[in-house]
Parts: C-alpha cells; sequence; structure tokens
C-alpha cells in the first residue's frame, strides 16, 4: 500500500498498532506508518491461540529484512484467532495492514480499556 | 620507521588550511589537557622492513615446529597436509582484505564462498543449516548452550567428558554468564559413562554435549547417549571431528539439534593455536536462534543469482541486547581455507584421507602398547587419534620422556594429565596422512627407549624404596 | 540507465554444480600399513553409509572456479574503503610473509613451551606494547575480535562483583553503542540500561547521573564515540562510575584515534578490548578472522583468562629452565574463551606492525587519521556536498564523521542507500551506512591514516557528482548500482524463503 491510509472506523494505539472492535471481540493489526517504517516484511510469528494479551505490552514481533520491531497490544484478552496465512505470505502486512494483513483477533477482557485508544484523527495528529 | 601514511609536509600545511585550523594540536583540543600524553610511548623505535623481517625470523627460529620435528600432537589441532592452491587463494587481495560484505554487490565472491561453505559443513554432518563460521571448536559449543538457553531457558547442562577439556571448560566460562550450571559425566573404557548420563539428565536440563570421536580418540555410539537426552526434552550438541566424518556416520544421522566442532583440519595452519574457524550446523526449527554470520541465495534486479548475509535480525547490529550472540567478525578467510580444501579432497578423497589415517591410527596403537608398560586408555574404535597411559608415577615424568624423543626429533604426544587429571601419566597421540609406517615405526622406537631411559634414571634416584 | 551482462557471462554455478563424476584433485598417500577388513577396526553400524557430496573438480577447475570468485569482490588493495568504525587502512603485506614463517606458522599450540619460546616471546612482547598503548598494566591475547573482547571484561566484572559479594544486574551503555556492546550484556546475563547522547555529542551526564545506582556493575563506551566525537567529559564519566563501584569498559575499536595522544587506562578505564584487525592492520579477509586482547586494571588482573603469560627467571640458554611459560595456575581466573591461546596468525601481524611503527609511528598514524578525516569533512563543505549531507555534529571530529542523508532524501528524493550503492559505480567501497542509529540517514565516513590527499579529494567529487546528478534525475541513484557483477538483491526474499545451501 504506498498511499498513507487511516481508515476512520478503527482505533488507534499510539505504538502504531490498530484494533478492529466488534461487540466483544477485536481485530488487531499494525497501521501504515508501522509497516512503512519496516519496511518489506520477512517474518511474523504468531502468538499461540489461547494465550493472553495484555494492553499496552507487546504480544509477538513482526521483522523486515533490516529491523525488528515489537507487536503492542491495543486491548488485552484471550487469543481466539490468528492469521496463519502470514506465515507464509508476511507481506501482506504491507499491502494491506488493515485488511488481509491482520494480526490476531481476541475476545476483549474489559471493553472499557478501549477509551485508553485513540480516534483515527488523533492518531494522525500524532504522526506529525 | 616504515609506516604506511603519505602525509608530506606540502600536503599538511595545505590540509589544516583548508580545515581552518592553525596546527594539528587544534584537531586534537576537545582532549582534556590532563588526559594528553606528552612523552612518546615507550615502545623500541620504529624499524625499516628488512630489520622488522630479519626480527620475526629470529623469534621464529626459536620455535620447534612440525617442519623440525615428526609431530604427533594433536588435542584438536592437526597436522594435516595444506595444498598450495589454499596458500595461493588466500594470498589473493580480493579474499584478504575486504571487510565483512555488507554491499553484497561487490562482494559476490566472499558471499558465495560462504555459502559453498554451509552447503560443504551440511554434507559433512547431515545437518539442514550451517552458518558462515565461528571462532573456534570451543566457542561452537558455547554458542550451542547459548543457543539451548535461548530456546528453552532450562538451568543446567549435562557434558560428556568425552567433549575435548578446552570445549568443556569454554562453556562453563560463558554459562556462567548466562546463568547456567554445567555437570560433567565421566567416562567409562574411554566412553560415556551411559549409566551415569542417563541419571544425570532430568527435565531441569537444557541441553546435552556429546563429542564424535571422543577426545581420548573412542567412537561411541551416539544413538543411547541422543535418545536419553530426548526422552526429557533437552537438546543434544554434538561437538565432531571434521575428518573423521569422512569414515563415521554424521551426528545428523542420531537426530542431535546441534553439530559444532574444530575446522583447523580443513585446510588451516597451526599458528600456535589460531586462527582457525569453528563450525556450527543445526537441524532447520533452530535456524532463527543460530549465531553469527549466515550467506543466503536470492536475484537481483535484472534476475541475476547472487548472494546475501541474510536473516540479520538475527544479529547483534538489528537486535541488539536481543541477539542470538554477539559475533561481528567471525572467520571468513580461514572458512574459505576450509571450503577449498573439502573441494580440493572431494567426494571420494575425504573418505580415502580418513580410511588411510583410521587404518594407521589402529597400527600406531597397536605398535606402542607392543612396548612394556604401555596400554591403551580405552578399548574401543579409533580413527585418528588415541590415548595411552605410559607406566609412569605423574605427569612431570611424561613430560621428560617428551623432552627425551625430542632429542631425536620426535614429538610423540601430548602429555594428558594436567587436561584429563584422572589419567596423569597418558600421552594423547594424533595421526595424519603425513605421519607414515615408517614415522609410526620410528615413534615406537624412539618411545620405546625413553621410557626405558626415564625408568631407569627414575629407579637409580629413588633408590630402593620410593 | 541499464547495463548488459558482460558478454560471455554466465549463470552464477557453485562449486557444487561443477566438475563431474571421478574428477578429483587429491591423491591419497599409498596404505602402507596392513590391510585389515575395515569392520575389525571401525563395527559397520557407526561408519559413514554415504561419502558426504562434496565437489568432485579437478585442480585446474577449482583453481579457476576460486579465482573467479575473487575477481567479485571489491577489496581494499584495489580501492578508497572508507567504512566508518571498521578502521580499513593497508594491509602491509611484509606481515603476510612473517606470519608465513614456519617457526610461526607450523607451530602445534601443544608444543611444550620449553620449545616454543620464540612465540611466547613474541605475545609478551605484544601484550607489553599494549599495556603501554592502553595505560594498563595486565593484558589477555586470548578473546578472538572485538566482541569476544567484550565479552570477557563483562565476565571480569562479573567476576570482580561476585568477589566483593555484591552480585549487580545492569550495564550503562550509551545510545551510540555499536550493537555488539547490548547484544555482549545480555550474554553475559546482565540488563542494558542506554543513556542519553548530549547535544555536543556526547554522553548526556544528568542522564549519566540519575542512572548509576549500585545496580550498575559497568558502563561500556567507546571514545571517540561512534559519532567520531571525543568526548571531553571522560573522567568525569568514568569517576561517576567509580563512586558507584562500578568498572568502567573501554570499547576499543576507535583507538586509531589516540594512539599515543591520549590513554584510556589514564582516562580511568578498567577494562580496554583492542581491535588487532581494525588499529593494528590484521587484514578482515572478508569477515575475520580478527583478534580482540584486552588490557585491565591490576584489581581485575586475577580474573583474567588463563592461561597467563608469564615470564620466570633468568636468561634463556639457562639448562631446560624456560623463560617464558603458559600458567594455568590463576585459581580466580574466569577460565576460558576459547581455546587455546588465541589467534597467534594475528598476534605475528600486529607485532610486526608495532615493530615497524614504534611509538613515533604509532602517533603519526593516529594524528594523520584524525587529519585525513576532518580534510575530507572541510572538502566535502568547499564542494557543497554538506548542504545536502550536513555533519550530524558541526564540530571538528576525530578519525571519522557522521553525515545525515536526512535533507538529501527531502529534496532530492535519493536516500543515504541510494548514494551508497551509486558510489560503487564510481569505484568506492561506500562508507557504513544507516549507524549510528542516533543519526536519520547516517553515513559514517572513516578514512584511515594510510589515503593520500588525492584520494580523498577525489572521493568528494564524487559524492559531489553523485548528488549533482540526483538533482537532475533521482531515479539513476535509486536504480544503482549498474556496473557491479550483480545489480540490487532482493534481500526480503532472501529472508522470506531462505535458501542457505546448494540443493544437491
Amino acid at each position: 500500500m504506498s498511499e498513507p491510509s487511516y481508515p476512520p472506523e478503527l482505533r488507534y494505539h499510539r505504538e502504531h498498532d490498530w484494533a478492529r472492535i466488534e461487540g466483544d471481540v477485536a481485530t488487531f493489526g499494525i497501521t501504515w506508518f508501522a509497516q512503512d517504517s519496516l519496511g518489506e516484511v520477512v517474518f511474523f510469528e504468531p502468538p499461540a491461540v489461547g494465550s493472553q494479551v495484555t494492553q499496552h505490552e507487546p504480544y509477538t514481533e513482526v521483522e523486515s529484512v533490516k529491523a525488528v520491531s515489537d507487536v503492542i497490544a491495543p486491548l488485552s484478552g484471550e487469543v481466539v484467532e490468528v492469521n496463519e496465512a502470514l506465515v507464509e505470505r508476511p507481506d501482506a502486512i504491507n499491502s494491506d495492514p488493515y485488511g488481509d494483513g491482520w494480526l490476531i483477533k481476541v475476545r476483549l477482557a474489559d471493553p472499557a480499556e478501549g477509551d485508553a485508544l485513540l480516534a483515527r484523527d488523533e492518531y494522525v495528529a500524532l504522526l506529525g | 620507521m616504515s609506516r604506511y601514511t603519505a602525509v608530506t609536509e606540502s600536503d599538511r600545511s595545505a590540509m589544516l588550511e583548508a580545515i581552518g585550523v592553525g596546527s594539528l594540536d587544534e584537531l586534537f583540543a576537545e582532549i582534556p589537557v590532563e588526559l594528553r600524553r606528552e612523552r612518546p610511548l615507550e615502545l623500541p623505535d620504529g624499524l625499516g622492513e628488512a630489520e622488522v623481517f630479519a626480527h620475526l625470523r629470529e623469534l621464529a627460529a626459536r620455535n620447534r615446529s612440525a617442519d623440525d620435528e615428526i609431530s604427533f600432537l594433536g588435542g584438536g589441532f592437526y597436522d594435516h597436509y595444506v595444498p598450495a592452491v589454499i596458500d595461493m587463494l588466500l594470498e589473493r587481495s580480493e579474499f584478504l582484505t575486504p571487510y565483512t560484505p555488507y554491499q553484497p554487490e561487490v562482494s559476490q565472491g566472499g558471499l558465495q564462498a560462504m555459502f559453498e561453505f554451509q552447503t560443504a559443513i551440511c554434507e559433512l554432518t547431515g545437518m539442514d543449516v550451517s552458518n558462515a563460521s565461528v571462532y573456534d571448536g570451543p566457542s561452537a559449543l558455547a554458542a550451542a548452550g547459548y543457543l539451548a538457553k535461548l530456546t528453552n531457558g532450562r538451568p543446567r547442562f549435562v557434558i560428556s567428558r568425552a567433549v575435548a577439556p578446552q570445549a568443556r571448560e569454554t562453556l562453563r566460562t560463558l554459562s556462567a554468564g548466562f546463568g547456567t550450571t554445567v555437570t560433567e559425566v565421566g567416562l567409562r573404557d574411554g566412553a560415556t559413562d551411559l549409566a551415569a548420563w542417563t541419571e544425570a539428565i532430568d527435565d531441569e536440563v537444557g541441553a546435552a554435549f556429546v563429542a564424535l570421536p571422543g577426545y581420548l580418540g573412542t567412537v561411541e555410539d551416539l544413538q543411547p547417549l541422543v535418545d536419553a537426552a530426548r526422552a526429557h526434552g533437552a537438546l543434544v550438541v554434538c561437538s565432531a571431528d571434521p575428518i573423521a566424518l569422512g569414515i563415521l556416520e554424521p551426528p545428523g544421522s542420531y537426530g542431535v539439534d546441534v553439530c559444532v566442532g574444530e575446522g583447523q583440519a580443513l585446510g588451516n595452519r597451526l599458528d600456535f593455536g589460531g586462527p582457525s574457524f569453528g563450525f556450527f550446523a543445526a537441524r532447520a526449527e533452530h535456524l532463527r536462534r543460530m549465531p553469527g554470520r549466515i550467506a543466503g541465495e536470492t536475484r537481483d534486479l535484472d534476475g541475476r543469482r547472487g548472494f546475501v548475509l541474510t536473516l540479520q535480525t538475527r544479529e547483534q547490529h538489528i537486535r541488539r541486547e536481543k541477539a542470538t550472540s554477539n559475533i561481528c567478525t567471525a572467520q571468513a578467510l580461514n572458512a574459505l581455507a576450509g571450503v577449498v580444501y573439502l573441494s580440493w579432497l572431494g567426494r571420494a578423497g575425504l573418505c580415502e584421507l580418513a580410511e588411510l589415517i583410521a587404518r594407521r591410527t589402529a597400527y600406531a596403537r597397536e605398535r606402542l602398547c607392543e612396548i612394556e608398560g604401555v596400554h591403551a586408555i580405552g578399548g574401543g574404535p579409533v580413527v585418528r587419534e588415541f590415548a595411552v597411559s605410559l607406566g609412569l608415577p605423574d605427569r612431570d615424568s611424561v613430560r621428560r620422556v617428551v623432552l627425551r624423543c625430542a632429542g631425536e626429533r620426535v614429538c610423540p604426544g601430548h602429555p594428558l594429565g594436567r587436561d584429563v587429571p584422572e589419567h596423569p601419566d597418558g600421552l594423547l597421540v594424533a595421526i595424519t596422512e603425513r605421519r607414515s609406517r615408517e614415522e609410526i615405526d620410528l615413534l615406537a622406537d624412539v618411545l620405546g627407549r625413553a621410557l626405558l631411559a626415564e625408568r631407569a634414571s627414575s629407579a637409580a634416584a629413588g633408590g630402593g624404596g620410593s | 540507465m541499464s547495463v548488459a551482462p558482460p558478454v560471455g557471462a554466465e549463470e552464477v554455478r557453485t562449486i557444487f554444480e561443477r566438475g563431474a563424476p571421478g574428477r578429483r584433485a587429491f591423491v591419497a598417500p599409498a596404505l602402507d600399513v596392513p590391510e585389515r577388513p575395515l569392520d575389525e577396526l571401525i563395527p559397520a553400524r557407526l561408519r559413514r553409509r554415504e561419502p558426504a557430496r562434496l565437489p568432485e573438480v579437478s585442480e585446474p577447475e577449482l583453481v579457476r572456479h576460486y579465482v573467479r570468485l575473487s575477481r567479485r569482490n571489491f577489496d581494499l588493495d584495489s580501492g578508497f574503503y572508507p567504512l566508518g568504525s571498521c578502521t580499513m587502512k593497508h594491509n602491509p603485506r611484509l606481515h603476510e610473509r612473517v606470519a608465513a614463517l614456519p617457526g610461526h606458522a607450523r607451530l602445534h599450540p601443544l608444543t611444550d613451551p620449553a620449545r616454543a619460546q620464540g612465540a611466547l616471546e613474541l605475545m609478551w612482547r605484544l601484550e607489553r606494547a599494549l599495556a603501554e598503548i592502553a595505560g594498563l598494566p595486565a593484558v589477555s591475547l586470548q578473546p578472538s575480535a572485538g566482541s569476544h573482547g567484550e565479552l570477557a571484561g563483562i565476565l571480569l566484572t562479573r567476576a570482580y562483583h561476585a568477589a566483593r559479594g555484591e552480585p549487580r544486574r545492569t550495564v550503562l551503555t550509551p545510545d551510540t553503542a555499536h550493537g555488539t556492546n547490548p547484544a555482549t550484556v545480555s550474554m553475559g546475563g546482565y540488563q542494558v540500561v542506554h543513556l542519553g547522547t548530549d547535544a555536543r555529542g556526547g554522553v548526556d551526564l544528568d542522564d549519566l547521573r540519575a542512572k548509576a545506582d549500585r545496580d550498575v556493575a559497568c558502563l561500556m563506551l567507546t571514545n571517540p564515540n561512534t559519532l567520531g566525537l571525543f568526548d571531553r567529559n571522560i573522567a568525569e564519566i568514568v569517576r561517576i562510575v567509580h563512586d558507584v563501584g562500578a568498572t568502567a569498559y573501554y570499547d576499543g575499536a576507535n583507538l586509531n584515534a589516540t594512539l599515543g595522544i591520549s590513554r584510556p587506562g589514564d582516562a580511568g578505564f578498567d577494562i580496554v578490548h583492542f581491535n588487532l584487525h581494525k588499529t593494528f592492520t590484521q587484514p578482515h579477509g572478508g569477515g575475520g578472522p580478527g583478534s580482540g586482547p584486552i588490557a585491565v586494571s591490576a584489581a581485575l588482573e586475577p580474573y583474567l583468562p588463563h592461561p597467563v603469560l608469564v615470564r620466570r627467571g633468568g636468561a634463556a640458554g639457562n639448562g631446560s629452565s624456560a623463560e617464558f611459560d603458559l600458567d594455568y595456575d590463576r585459581p580466580l581466573s574466569i577460565g576460558r574463551l576459547r581455546g587455546f591461546q588465541g589467534n597467534y596468525g594475528c598476534f605475528v601481524r600486529a607485532y610486526a606492525y608495532l615493530c615497524s611503527l614504534g611509538a613515533a609511528g604509532l602517533r603519526d598514524a593516529s594524528e594523520t587519521a584524525v587529519l585525513n578525516a576532518n580534510y575530507l569533512l572541510a572538502r566535502l563543505r568547499e564542494l557543497g556536498v554538506t548542504e545536502l549531507l550536513p555533519p550530524a555534529y558541526e564540530r571538528l571530529c576525530m578519525h571519522e564523521f557522521v553525515l545525515s542523508g536526512a535533507p538529501a532524501k527531502r529534496e532530492l528524493g535519493v536516500r543515504t542507500l541510494d548514494i551508497a550503492k551509486r558510489l560503487l559505480d564510481h569505484g568506492y567501497h561506500p562508507p557504513t551506512v544507516y549507524f549510528p542509529l542516533l543519526v536519520e540517514e547516517a553515513l559514517l565516513v572513516e578514512p584511515t591514516e594510510t589515503e593520500t590527499r588525492e584520494t580523498l579529494d577525489e572521493f568528494a567529487q564524487a559524492l559531489a557528482e553523485i548528488l549533482r546528478e540526483a538533482r537532475e534525475d533521482p531515479e539513476i541513484a535509486r536504480g544503482a548500482p549498474y556496473t557491479t557483477p550483480v545489480r540490487r538483491l532482493d534481500e526480503a526474499g532472501a529472508a522470506r524463503r531462505p535458501v542457505l545451501r546448494q540443493g544437491l
């Protein structure tokens, strides 16, 4: 994806991660800015289904040729699904960070945590 | 004095002017006066090239090298014949003087050589992946310990005393840093004590270390050792002799996780202990935790086949404190010698070399054990090295025997007493393709007489009782 | 702009793809001992069932393959190699001749010390010289590379604190540190704590004072630092560290700036490592071998790796009593970091270098290294290069300097990477790129003292030309290089689907 894009319906974490919240399940990924900084992603190892993730804490890493980056959980919960397709095709994170490049789905522990996240315009303002 | 700078007086004034300072001293103004050294370093004056050469030659003349005597020294480094093509290739500017290949477009020679080296090591060891070298055998073993620590975090290692003493000690030294304790398991008749091994391994053990062949030369069946370790989920690391792998089934076949070893025997000099290289090969599942540089194949923009350093996110310059090791400079030139040597030997040649050496080693052991008082340590098969006890009271007497043999220009082997205290009168004897039958017969003769002389003189000194 | 491959260029083949079954170079000596069935010597179940699939080539094929391969490398003998932090100075050929003398090259490491006096004396003299250069009394030549020396320093520190019953948890290191520093710290079982860099490019003293406490085991830094700047507060920094009982470790990668001019031992450092393959001309060999000896204070001497080189007794020739020996009786030693005594072949070369230069030559080397770096920077300013590639800090540099490619990226749309690749077409090895991490689009330039003024002028011209060309057409640099054996390589593909050996 060559042009910056930040869908308005998503919530954003200042460490460049996004969350799509649908009821008590949320999908996580990294933002356009994050994948652009990393460069071509070459490796992603998803966490185990059933494991716990904690808001503001790293739950896995994404690797490009020249860099490694922690991926931060925007919200806490239990991992219910991971994007296995990324193991073979990690570059989906670059080409479609909000669609095919989704990383994990989580059953939320505390939806109120969403208050700590940023709306699209606030996140874009952060990027300056 | 010889120096390699080219700045003349006139260059200097022009350069200072361009910089905009009046003197060289001003360039060092940031250095506080109290830290500046005004008097010269206390070093001998510099010399011209011819004088330096004469001095280095004089120092060389006071060393008894493998050219000065018939040497049966081993213990990890061996006097194999290094073909002239290796000297020629390693002197080439294009291999000798570049840095690590950070700009792959102008480093395809070095990167392809690494890729070829990695292939050769995988073939030799029967493992899936190899890196492009580490410093030496002992540090490769310690690096394997670090890989195990990163993989399972368990608090203990178990290591057979069949692994060379220097490798065991290096593992202990590094483990003290990253916080793992090391338990040693002794030998029985030259091979790992299987009962003690099985008892030492439990679910707290992160890695178990074996050797092929053992330090005292004996080849043991690794399978029971490997099985015992895997039963508790420990990683298995095997330290292997690369020439012996020309005749022995490689560690990969036994299902080990990591195979390491000392590469000096592959086309490298003795050089009083270094530089040589260590090899490090592993099962595919451990790839992302492997230390050191790895070369990978790829294509360029126009579709040409090429090579790059890859999986660099494991390494220190990217992952920094979470790196799989701190290796930056490794042993690339020595590894190049290694792959050229293996290519020079070739598929058949390595087997022939190993078989020849194995036959001569067996012969040498028989001949020495014919000497009165000399017994083999460990009765199992040997392939390039063996240990004997000389029937002497201590290591000092062994050392005297060695010095007597030196008087006849034979170095019979390495006194084991310091490194293997359970065999104070042990001698480690190594055979290479350079040690002919005649030389082995000479060894038996010289050693036999030296032992007689030593026993006679210590009987004379000791009197009736000691 | 595209360039056709040279006429007659073939698809690249590895040595495994050459040759044919039955070809060989090696001829085994004839069997001269009784030929017994192999099963009697080694049971069949322990023997190799299938030979390793090594190449089958003749000697001429072998030579041609590797000579051709060598021609696909750029090297220091052939051209300017201003790799910052690497000190790519000329490798004198005398060193290869002396290292090849059989008395050095053919000496087995387990040779009885009484019969290796020349080698031990060489090592002793090298140790004394390194001690004098560092300003610290005790030396170990054992570590095999700079990062290996760093590990030794960390393990010595650990032993030192353990002996005092004060285990500590952290190591301080500046955010400009080379990657080996934090990696080493982790291997040593400590946690890294980063120190900030101030506006002048030195360690932020306030940050240091805030973070220096009794949890800190050690401070590791290099001076001049990786920005090429000498930290004038260095003595104060060491004092702060010593006040909390921690050790101060000096990474000697940048020693080429201060030989004979300022000694880290005099600034109070407890441990120093040397890179014989940087400062002391050991050839880099395309990625090693190297050697990373350490010099330490008297307080740390008992913990040095063993064996330790000692000098005993009177003159040699005194019966069998040797003058130099290897001492293993070191109860407090941390142990060993590798086999035997270290990379002796590197010691021979470094020692020859020291014999050639002497004190005056070493000082001259550092003065010229610093002169050359400042001159090159001045030429770049004169040519207007620094308007698009400004130095990260506006002060005199030491032996190297850092430029930032951020303005060039913004105004011309070419990154440091593109400029580096275009330099390849001009016949130069580029400076170090994207290090130190603190500087955006970094270009770290270290000319060294062995380059002539003309080379520096020509290099500056080449950079100016590349920027001029990029202003007209940035696509050229973005597609560079064009004239090298291969063009830009797909590194992402190599990492995504690793192919790490020749398939057979």
